[in-house]
C-alpha cells in the first residue's frame, strides 16, 4: 500500500508552505496532492508556486496530483479549476462535477472525496470518463469501500482517508471570519492564525470540532493504522494522511513502518497518538458515529 | 418570461392535498424509506399512498415529483433501482436523484422519465450542472443553498438545464451533500441515510443548567429559561472557543425568499422550492397559499410582498427568524 499526502486544507504563510514540502520531498511518500482546494480567497501561493512545489517534488520522485477546488461558487473559481485541469503536467484530481466535465475523456484524472462516488455503479462511470483513482468519501465505511470495489473496473485504484482531522462539510460561509465578527470579504485572513484549524468545544468542554475557514472539521484525527490488513482486503492502494502543522513526516515514517510489517500496529497507533492535534478515532470505517474509537 | 413554478413538499397523502388544493405546481415527495433525504418514522408514502396522491394531482392538473436522492451502496442498490421502477411504472412525472449511478440507471430504463438533479447532488457550477445534462439529460436542477443571486444567475445563462431554488423554510448552512456532521456525531448523515440528526438519536432533557438538546449524547446546546430552542442539528449548536459560547454557524433562522421572487423571475429561476417534507399539512396549506398568491402577484409591473402573506409565513419560522440567506449575503 503505496501513502498519499492529500492537499492542505489549512492556510500557512507561504515560507511554512515551501518549507512543509521540502520536508515531503525527503519523505517516505509515494503521492502527493497539491493546490487549495477549501478556500478561493487564500493566496500565500499562486497557481505558478504550486507547480512549482509540484516539479520538484516529482524530480525528487513523488507522483504529484493538483487537486481542483471542492466548493466552485464564482466564475473565478470556475476559471481556475479550468486552469487546473488544463496544467498541462500533472493529473488532476476533481472534487466537484464541473471538473469531472472538464476533464471526461482524458485519462488518468482521479475521483476526489468530494465527489461523492459512494457504489460500483458510479465508480464505473467515473472510470469510463476516464479516472484511474477513486479516492473514497470521508465517511465510508470498510463494507462500503470493499462494495464498491468488488466489481473494480480494470486499471483503477483506490484510495482511503487513514491519517488526519476530517473534512465533514463546506458551506459558503466563514466559520473562522464569523467567530471574529469579521466580514467573509474583509477577514484579514484569519486562518493564518489556526494552522491545523480551531478547535470548538461542547459546552460541557468536549472537545468536539475543528472550523477551517468554509470547511468544517472533526477535532479529533481519523487514524486507520489498526485497519490495514482490512484496507488491503478491501483493495486499498493508497492510504491518505492530511498535512498538519506539526508531524507529518514522522505520521509518515510511522505509517510506512507500520505498513512494512516493522512496526506493530499497538506500537504504531502510540507513535501516531504523541503527535496528533486530537484524540484518535475510527469510527466511520466500522459503520460507526465519526467521533467513534472502535 | 415564464411563470415561476412552485414546487411544495409532502410528507403525506393529506399534506399533498393541502398543496394541490392550495395552488402548488409540483408536489415533491418520497418513498417510505431510505431512499429519500427526509427517512423520518410516520413520514413518506407507501405504494398506496403515492397511488391516491398521484391520482388526486393528475385529476387537477398538477405534476408529482418524487425524490429518490441519497446515495446506494453495493449491498442495497437493488432497493433504489426497484424504487425508480416503481415510481416510473405509477406514472410519476419527475423523479430528483443524487446518485449519477442511479441517474444513469434511470435514464438508460426510463427514457421518457423526466429527471431532475436534487440539491444533494451539490452542483454549483454551470459546468457541473451541464455535466449531468450531458450525460443523464437531466432537465432540471435544484441549486445548493449557497450561490448569490447574481451567482445563481450566471449559472442561469450558462445551461439549458431548468433552474430551481429554495425559497421557503429550513435552511442548511452546509452545502448539501457535502455534510457528514450528523453522521460524525450520531452515525446516520443524508447521504447515506437520508437522515439529518434522526430522531432517535436526540434527547431533550430539562436540567438544572437549563433545557439540554443532546445528539448522541453529545451536548448540542443548552437553553435559559425563555429561549427558543431550535431542533439539534450540529450546524445549529452552541459551542466554545477560547472561552466564548456562540452560535459557531448559525443563529437558528428560516429562509423567506418572498421580496425576491421579482429578481428569480428576471434572473431566468424556473421554479421556487418550498422546505418541509417533515412539516403538518397545516403548514403547507398555508405556506403554499402565500407563496401561490404571491407568485400570481408578481406576473408583471411592481411587486410588494403583502404584510399578511410576510406574518403568514413568520409563524412558522425557526426561532422566529426569517432571512435571505446566501442570497442576499450578510455575512459577506
Amino acid at each position: 500500500m503505496k501513502l498519499a499526502l492529500g492537499p492542505l486544507l489549512y492556510y500557512w504563510p507561504r515560507a511554512a508552505v515551501l518549507s512543509f514540502y521540502e520536508d515531503m520531498a525527503a519523505s517516505p511518500v509515494d503521492a502527493v496532492y497539491l493546490g487549495e482546494v477549501v478556500c478561493s480567497r487564500r493566496h500565500e501561493l499562486a497557481f505558478e508556486d504550486w507547480l512549482a512545489i509540484g516539479a520538484n517534488l516529482a524530480a525528487a520522485g513523488k507522483e504529484v496530483v493538483l487537486s481542483a477546488q471542492a466548493l466552485t461558487e464564482s466564475e473565478g473559481d470556475l476559471k481556475l479549476v479550468c486552469r487546473t485541469v488544463a496544467n498541462g503536467r500533472f493529473r488532476v484530481e476533481a472534487n466537484d462535477w464541473g471538473a469531472a466535465r472538464l476533464l471526461c475523456g482524458a485519462r488518468g484524472w482521479v475521483a476526489g472525496p468530494h465527489l461523492n462516488v459512494y457504489n460500483p455503479q458510479t465508480l464505473a462511470l467515473v472510470a469510463e470518463l476516464g479516472a484511474t483513482r477513486w479516492v473514497a468519501p470521508v465517511e465510508a465505511t470498510r463494507e462500503m469501500v470493499a462494495g464498491t470495489l468488488a466489481e473494480r473496473p480494470m486499471d483503477l485504484e483506490a484510495e482511503v482517508f487513514g491519517f488526519g482531522r476530517m473534512p465533514l462539510a463546506f458551506s459558503a460561509r466563514c466559520f473562522t471570519a464569523r467567530r471574529l465578527n469579521r466580514q467573509k470579504e474583509d477577514c484579514g485572513y484569519a486562518c493564518l492564525d489556526f494552522p491545523d484549524g480551531m478547535a470548538l468545544e461542547t459546552r460541557e468542554g468536549k472537545p468536539f470540532l475543528a472550523v477551517n475557514g468554509i470547511q468544517t472539521q472533526s477535532s479529533g484525527v481519523y487514524c486507520l493504522v489498526e485497519e490495514l490488513n482490512a484496507l488491503r482486503d478491501a483493495g486499498t492502494a493508497l492510504l491518505r494522511i492530511s498535512p498538519q502543522s506539526r508531524g507529518t513526516a514522522q505520521v509518515l515514517r510511522v505509517l510506512r513502518a507500520a505498513i512494512d510489517g516493522d512496526l506493530s500496529a499497538y506500537d504504531a497507533r502510540k507513535a501516531l497518538a504523541a503527535c496528533s492535534p486530537g484524540k484518535l478515532w475510527n469510527g466511520f470505517w466500522h459503520g460507526r458515529a465519526g467521533v467513534e474509537a472502535a | 418570461m415564464p411563470r415561476v413554478e412552485l414546487v411544495c413538499p409532502a410528507g403525506s397523502l393529506p399534506a399533498l392535498k393541502a398543496a394541490v388544493d392550495n395552488g402548488a405546481d409540483w408536489v415533491y415527495l418520497g418513498l417510505r424509506d431510505d431512499t429519500n433525504a427526509r427517512n423520518f418514522p410516520g413520514l413518506n408514502f407507501d405504494a398506496a399512498a403515492l397511488a391516491s396522491g398521484l391520482a388526486y394531482a393528475h385529476a387537477r392538473e398538477r405534476k408529482v415529483l418524487v425524490a429518490i436522492n441519497t446515495y446506494p451502496q453495493a449491498g442495497n442498490w437493488a432497493r433504489w433501482t426497484a424504487a425508480v421502477d416503481r415510481v416510473a411504472a405509477l406514472g410519476v412525472d419527475a423523479i430528483i436523484v443524487a446518485d449519477p449511478g442511479l441517474l444513469r440507471y434511470a435514464s438508460c430504463a426510463h427514457p421518457t422519465l423526466e429527471l431532475h438533479l436534487s440539491v444533494q447532488g451539490s452542483a454549483t457550477s454551470h459546468e457541473a450542472i451541464n455535466f449531468f445534462h450531458q450525460q443523464f439529460g437531466v432537465k432540471r436542477a435544484v441549486l445548493p443553498r449557497v450561490l448569490s443571486l447574481a451567482q445563481v444567475a450566471q449559472v442561469a445563462r450558462h445551461t439549458q438545464v431548468e433552474i430551481e431554488v429554495f425559497g421557503f423554510g429550513g435552511l442548511c448552512v452546509m452545502v448539501e451533500g457535502r455534510c457528514a456532521l450528523s453522521a460524525y456525531a450520531c452515525g446516520e448523515s443524508p447521504n447515506t441515510a437520508g437522515a439529518c440528526s434522526p430522531a432517535h438519536a436526540v434527547r431533550w432533557r430539562e436540567t438544572p443548567g437549563g433545557l439540554e438538546s443532546r445528539l448522541a449524547g453529545i451536548l448540542i446546546d443548552r437553553y435559559a429559561p425563555g429561549e427558543r430552542a431550535a431542533y439539534p442539528t450540529v450546524c445549529k449548536g452552541r459551542y466554545v472557543e477560547r472561552g466564548a459560547t456562540y452560535y459557531a454557524f448559525e443563529e437558528p433562522a428560516s429562509l423567506n425568499t418572498l421580496e425576491l421572487l421579482p429578481e428569480f423571475a428576471r434572473i431566468g429561476v424556473r421554479a421556487v422550492k418550498i422546505e418541509g417534507r417533515q412539516r403538518s399539512p397545516a403548514y403547507v396549506a398555508q405556506v403554499t397559499r402565500v407563496w401561490r398568491e404571491a407568485i400570481d402577484a408578481c406576473k408583471g409591473g411592481t411587486f410588494t410582498p403583502r404584510r399578511a402573506w410576510l406574518a403568514a409565513l413568520d409563524r412558522h419560522a425557526e426561532g422566529s427568524q426569517h432571512t435571505l440567506g446566501a442570497f442576499s449575503r450578510p455575512w459577506k
